[in-house]
């Protein structure tokens, strides 16, 4: 029963693949990156006990942080442009750094 | 005690064959919905009810308490960031300048990408 759910984990993470290629805008991608990650949590979970190995949850833990730090950082960045910086204009991070 | 063990054993398969369940339609749903909000949509499904059913299937396999405990905080954690990461996707799209597909221009646009 765990490689079912195994299975039908790494097919949802081939679907959500395609749509984080093919989405047409930014934040499609965005949305697909962070079901991704969602997905790589519960499949590194589902594995340990396929294995007999549940200390595979730490690292489970450790992904789902990161996942969020990095989905947070990244649409911090986004929110207000399409990642396009205004034209003949050096990026703001510059500005205020010592 | 053995019926116990069983009894164990069926709610955890039921509890993972409907998360899996729950993932694959939403993976679908992200993969087949016709705009940016609607797929929102399919991925809360699977953020919620897949990844909890999973995630109480598992906990219904333990053996050692501190398994339960990682179980049970990665439940949490996934609780708590997922609506959060939803809300700031949602926020930034708007602010992006996105809009969702209503009444005549979904019909229009509904039935391809």
């Amino acid at each position: 029963m765990f490689i079912a759910v195994t299975l039908a984990i790494l097919l949802t993470m081939l679907l959500v693949l395609i749509r984080a290629f093919f989405g047409p805008t930014l934040y499609d991608r965005i949305l697909a990156v962070n079901m991704f990650g969602t997905k790589t949590v519960l499949l590194i979970a589902v594995l340990g006990f396929l294995m007999g190995r549940p200390e595979f949850l730490d690292i489970a833990l450790v992904y789902a942080l990161i996942n969020f730090i990095a989905i947070i950082g990244l649409l911090r960045y986004f929110e207000y442009n399409q990642g396009q910086l205004p034209r003949n204009s050096e990026p703001t991070c510059t500005d205020d750094s010592p | 005690m053995t019926w116990l063990a069983d009894i164990l054993d069926l709610l955890s398969w039921l509890a993972l064959m409907a998360g899996g369940f729950c993932v694959f339609s939403g993976g679908l749903g992200l993969l087949r919905f016709p705009d940016f909000f609607s797929r929102m949509h399919a991925a809360g499904v699977m953020d919620t009810l897949g990844a909890g059913l999973i995630l109480l299937g598992l906990l219904f396999q333990v053996e050692d308490w501190l398994v339960a405990v990682k179980l049970l905080l990665i439940l949490a954690f996934i609780g708590l960031t997922s609506p959060t990461a939803s809300h700031a996707l949602a926020k930034s799209a708007i602010h992006g300048g996105l809009r969702p597909l209503l009444g005549e221009q979904l019909k229009a646009d509904g039935g391809k990408d």
